[in-house]
């Protein structure tokens, strides 16, 4: 038993208790930080495997950026999770049911299928040894897959406006500077010149 | 014994279960619903990851750095439409969810 056998055992019992515990924790807060857990193991995984940058993007997009987006959403929602918890245990037969389904066909496709050995490298964009993994998947993802990864950025995009247009709202009683009425204002509008008597006071 | 392409496989598929069981069990909380999606799209990276390196081909892990996009993309918007509908309702749970209901 090598080192990775170990690791990888390693990192899929954490990630899978982990993923357990995120469906199965009590509090919503918790089930975040446990898919926190879940997505840290998930890379080591990624790194067993030899897909460094993925494993680095999940790290930084997953960790850095959803769970804590998730985290936010679950401390400011003031929502009484003890009762969306209820009807767990009633749901549990029909849930195991076709979770036991599921699990049973996923493994009757994976020990079914044989894979040939002209087919390892034979792919659209075979790894080179000879370069590491954020190069090489540089060089694929700007040049073959270019407008796939623009159309990536242009889903991401429509995400950003979606949710700034989902949650931005303008209270009514509070003052906004509105930037082309300062630039609009001529010295005409914005004082006045009262000829004020001499020695007789205002 | 060396980890092979099944032991993955196998990983991923127990990891795709427990979302889908999540999205069962946890019926009236959108927000564990959510976050049990976003586990069935990590066990998806991890079949694409785990073909593309025992196929010694990058397609895969391109795929992935895509579904990660959508996954993230998938995210935000979802909390998004949680946010601006815990503020007109005053509640997220899923039951109450049906004003489209004629």
């Amino acid at each position: 038993m090598n080192v990775a056998t170990v690791f990888f055992y390693l990192f899929s019992a954490i990630m899978i208790a982990s993923a357990f515990m995120v469906i199965a924790a009590r509090n919503p807060v918790h089930s975040v930080l446990f898919l926190i857990l879940a997505f840290v193991n998930a890379s080591g995984l990624f790194l067993l495997m030899g897909a460094e940058f993925l494993a680095m993007i999940l790290v930084v997009v997953y960790v850095g950026a959803v769970a804590v987006l998730f985290l936010f959403v679950v401390m400011m929602l003031d929502v009484d999770f003890a009762e969306l918890k209820q009807g767990f245990l009633q749901y549990l037969p029909i849930g195991s049911v076709i979770g036991i389904v599921v699990a049973i066909e996923l493994l009757l496709v994976m020990l079914g299928f044989t894979q040939s050995d002209a087919a390892i490298g034979a792919g659209a964009a075979p790894i080179q040894a000879n370069m590491s993994n954020t190069e090489a998947l540089g060089l694929v993802l700007y040049t073959k897959y270019v407008y796939l990864f623009q159309a990536s950025g242009l889903v991401l995009l429509t995400a950003m406006i979606g949710a700034i247009v989902l949650t931005l709202r303008h209270k009514p009683d509070v003052k906004r500077q509105v930037i082309a009425e300062q630039n609009a204002r001529t010295r005409a509008g914005a004082i006045e010149i009262k000829k004020a008597p001499s020695r007789a006071g205002v | 014994m060396q980890i092979g392409l099944t032991h993955y496989l196998s990983v991923a598929a127990i990891l795709f279960t427990l979302g889908v069981l999540g999205i069962i069990l946890n019926r009236k909380n959108i927000i564990i619903i959510l976050m049990s999606v976003e586990l069935i799209l990590l066990s998806v990276n991890i079949n694409l990851v785990t073909f593309s390196t025992f196929l010694g081909d990058l397609t895969g892990q391109v795929f992935s750095l895509f579904i990660l996009t959508v996954a993230a993309t998938e995210a935000a918007i979802g909390l998004a439409i949680l946010v601006t509908y815990y503020r007109n309702r005053g509640s997220i749970a899923v039951e109450d969810i049906n004003m489209m209901k004629g």
